[in-house]
């Protein structure tokens, strides 16, 4: 753990526009190739901790923010920021599969022609690279050119991935990438992660504290907004420091 | 004391027997024109000039007019029309400022079509001096078609689902690409059906263009925007209320031909929203 | 690499900045175009208050040519067609929007929808050419009237050119009443008709209200049908039977007079006066109806999470 931090968030509190802070005093931080995983009770704050490392909560009016987050030891708050070059950095998928309404390629190529990539030969290798990183090249080689939406839900969940990773970025969010998938589906996007975590820095929700266990190589414990516990992920599953983690931990697992 | 079932059987009477009310006129009002003005359309009565103070010969000019006109009116609401569709939906927060263009919008959608004609007189005929003209019509028919255009393009935005917005922003997309690759694709066919079901207004109105546009009688095709010219709609009211003598056939005749022209509009409309309902992705 | 990245500049800055400006303006140009058209009707109509006496404007007789520029028949001839047509549209347009809605079975409604979306796209001057033609012979008919050009007439026509924006205003409103209320209403053993009548209306008043309203503000501006058909005659229409004679309404009035009137004269100024009056009316019905439309109005405008 003596790498430098690649996400440094400190003293993280985040208001929607109205009642209590929906983060509260955040301090963590994420190390590159680790696949970190943030998990905790529905509403805990998961989902707006993750869209502040992409700046999508942006999106959201009436916010207010204090702390800092610095992504290689830059703040991403800080005026003049690109934010949409910051998003390309930090790519992220969601819960639900969202294919964009066009085909294949067109979905994975979307990021870098919003960049300016005109290049029909670049687009062309970036496209094989991201299918193949996500295990889905093999899948889809034949039919690039078909809608998107005609691939199962899993497919669809890798190629939106594919999709991310075409951004070339160096940190990849994932909040429950696996919440609609079957667990065959689930298991294939479980590998690719592993073996993407050699090039990004994965930050993920899971869809079970069991999920969490499996994949993490750290866990932070979210409860209410505040930040519990993080620990690397063999001694927090398994020696808990806060009561509430073990309880929440061991209520999981019956 | 009527039982339930025998009260519902009477409301339930009531209310079919309005909607016959409502519809069947219609129905015979559009049969009684086809019947009636059939007889008179011919190839020369479409192509041909008015002659003999309009009782005879054709309506092509009004025809002309009435087609440059829609064309004018689209060129005007179109962009105006469709940017503030894009802001309304896409920028626009929910702010007092944000209330009072919903306001504007709604209060243009009815002012009376003749007080347009007025402001169009006041404004582009006398003050910008454009004169009676294409241009003084085209205007003030794209104000009138305004609220109908910004109001149908900006549903066709909302529908399109937000998730799309969401994730072209999340891979780097600023919020003009994002509309301009996620939104305004998917959007469009409800917006192109909107302006068509403005022009439908615009090219069936008369009020509007009575004092900006409209030539009693010009046999001639315009040669430039600056130039007036005949109308269908006025050219109905011409020929059925300030000459007298007239053909009834020749004016039953002119009515068909503007129905058909303005309801066809209506027909494009559908034709593109059941087309594209079929070939929606999602 | 990452600080070079980070400070990339976007691709087209300006390109962006511009069509973004473009927008905003097109966004804010309702405001500046009802400002606009009050403004150019004020500085054509204003002089009419000043240079004819108040007496006079809101006299009782309207003789342009003798100077007498009283407006109280124009007034009172537009409010007696449009509330005639106000009551024969409002229980069929409501009735319709009932049927259509909630009774009729899914075919009929499919058939019933396009051809009050036909109705809805007949042109003004068309509906009032078979007024003069059609209607109004059958009028002097069967009521044994000397003319079957009357307020009567007009009304009948505006009715029915009112009735797409009242049924399908009238029908979202009911189409909006949350079905928990229905369900409700069948759970405790009420029939259709009786849900309809207690529960389905009551919930859809307002609505129903605004669709009133907006078939109102059509009807008060309509001209060309209305100009064909009712007669014309600037006459105070106070009679017990005004309904069934000849009068001149506003609208009617500018259409029909301000072709053949000298720019600048008083003639000309008071006919804009009465381009404002008719503006302010339909202005404050459409204001308050659509204070109760935008209450209930999409209320998203540029949230995209959450
Ligand atoms: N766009 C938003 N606007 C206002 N409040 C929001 C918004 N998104 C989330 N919140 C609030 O912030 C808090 C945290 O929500 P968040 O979605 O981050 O939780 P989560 O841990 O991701 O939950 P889940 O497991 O259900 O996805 C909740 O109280 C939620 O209501
Ligand atoms: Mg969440």
């Amino acid at each position: 753990m003596t790498e430098q931090a690649k996400f440094l968030i400190e003293n993280l509190t985040f208001y929607y526009d109205s009642g209590p802070p929906a983060l509260r005093n955040i301090n963590l931080t994420i190390y590159p190739h680790e696949i970190l995983v943030i998990f905790g009770p529905a509403l805990s704050g998961k989902s707006t901790l993750l869209r502040l490392l992409n700046r999508l909560n942006d999106l959201v009016y009436d916010t207010r923010m204090e702390g800092r987050i610095l992504l290689d030891g830059e703040d991403i708050y800080a005026p003049g920021v690109n934010v949409t070059e910051l998003r390309r950095q930090v790519g992220m998928v969601f819960a639900l599969p969202i294919p964009l309404p066009t085909t294949i390629r067109g979905n994975v190529t979307y990021g870098p022609r919003l960049a300016g990539e005109r290049n029909r030969a670049r687009l062309d290798e970036l496209t094989e690279q991201s299918l193949r990183a996500a295990a889905l090249w093999d899948e889809v080689k034949d039919r690039l050119d078909e809608p998107a939406n005609a691939l199962s839900g899993g497919q669809q969940q890798r190629l939106c991935l594919a999709r991310v990773l075409a951004l070339q970025p160096e940190v990849i969010l994932l909040d429950n990438p696996t919440s609609g998938l079957d667990p065959l589906s689930t298991a294939k996007v479980e590998a690719s992660l592993q073996t993407l975590k050699r090039d990004y820095t994965i930050v993920m929700v899971p869809h079970s504290v069991q999920q969490a266990a499996r994949i993490a190589d750290r866990a932070a414990f979210l409860l209410s907004g505040e930040l519990i516990e993080h620990n690397i992920a063999a001694e927090l599953f398994t020696r808990p420091q806060d009561k509430r983690t073990e309880d929440y931990i061991t209520g999981r697992f019956g | 004391m009527i039982s339930r079932q025998t009260s519902q059987k009477i409301a339930f009477t009531l209310l079919t027997l309005a909607a016959f009310v409502v519809v069947v006129p219609i129905v015979l009002v559009v049969g009684y024109i086809v019947v009636q003005g059939a007889g008179a359309i011919s190839w020369e009565f479409l192509t041909a000039m008015p002659r003999e103070g309009m009782r005879e010969g054709g309506i092509l000019p009004a025809v002309v007019g009435t087609v440059v006109l829609t064309f004018g009116t689209a060129i005007v609401a179109m962009p105006i029309g469709i940017g503030a569709a894009i802001y309304l939906a896409e920028y626009a927060r929910d702010t007092w400022l944000t209330r009072l263009i919903r306001l504007a919008i709604i209060n243009l959608a009815g002012i009376p079509s003749v007080v347009y004609g007025l402001f169009g007189l006041g404004l582009f005929v006398l003050f910008l001096n454009f004169g009676t003209s294409i241009l003084a019509g085209s205007l003030t028919l794209g104000l009138l078609t305004l609220p109908v255009v910004i109001s149908t393009a900006e549903g066709a935005i909302l529908s399109v689902p937000q998730s799309f917005r969401v994730v072209s922003i999340s891979l780097g997309g600023t919020r003009w690409q994002t509309i301009r690759h996620q939104v305004l694709p998917h959007a469009l066919p409800g917006i192109i059906t909107g302006v068509i079901l403005g022009l439908e207004r615009a090219a069936g109105e008369t009020a509007p263009i009575l004092f900006t546009v409209a030539a009693f009688y010009l046999p001639r095709l315009p040669h430039s925007i600056l130039d007036q010219t005949m109308a269908l709609p006025y050219h109905l009211y011409v020929i059925s209320t300030q000459v007298p003598g007239m053909p009834v056939e020749v004016q039953f005749g002119t009515a068909l031909v503007l129905l058909i022209l303005v309801l066809s509009f209506n027909v494009i409309a559908t034709i593109i929203r059941s087309h594209f309902r079929r070939l929606r992705q999602w | 690499m990452t600080e070079d990245r980070r400070n990339e500049q976007q691709r087209h800055p300006w390109g962006e900045f511009f069509i973004e400006s473009a927008i905003k303006t097109c966004g804010f140009s309702a405001i500046i175009f009802v400002v606009l058209i009050f403004s150019f009707l004020f500085r054509e109509g204003a002089p009419a208050f000043w240079s004819v006496s108040p007496s006079n404007l809101f006299g009782t007789r309207w003789y342009p040519t003798f100077g007498l520029y009283g407006t109280l028949p124009l007034i009172l001839g537009s409010l007696l067609v449009t509330v005639g047509a106000v009551i024969i549209a409002l229980p069929l347009g409501v009735a319709t929007a009932i049927f259509v809605g909630e009774v009729a079975p899914h075919w009929l409604r499919e058939v019933l929808k396009p051809l009050i979306e036909v109705l809805a796209g007949i042109p003004s001057v068309v509906l009032g050419f078979l007024g003069m033609v059609a209607l109004s012979p059958l009028v002097r008919q069967y009521l044994h009237m000397p003319t079957g050009l009357t307020a009567f007439t007009g009304a009948v026509l505006l009715a029915y050119m009112s009735l797409p924006t009242i049924v399908s205003v009238a029908e979202d409103a009911i189409d909006a009443v949350p079905k928990e209320y229905r369900d409700a209403a069948y759970a405790l053993g009420a029939t259709h008709w009786q849900t309809i009548w207690r529960v389905v209306l009551p919930a859809a008043k307002s609505g129903v209200i605004v669709a009133v309203m907006l078939g109102i503000g059509r009807a008060i501006g309509e001209t060309m049908t209305v100009m064909m058909v009712t007669g014309n005659a600037a006459r105070m229409p106070l009679e017990w039977n005004a309904l069934f004679m000849p009068v001149r309404t506003m609208t009617a009035t500018i259409a029909a007079e301000m072709g053949e009137v000298a720019q600048g004269s008083t003639h000309y100024h008071v006919l804009f006066a009465v381009g404002i009056i008719l503006f302010v009316i339909t202005f404050i019905i459409n204001a308050v109806a659509s204070l109760v439309i935008i209450r209930g109005g999409p209320k998203r405008g540029g949230r995209l999470l959450g």
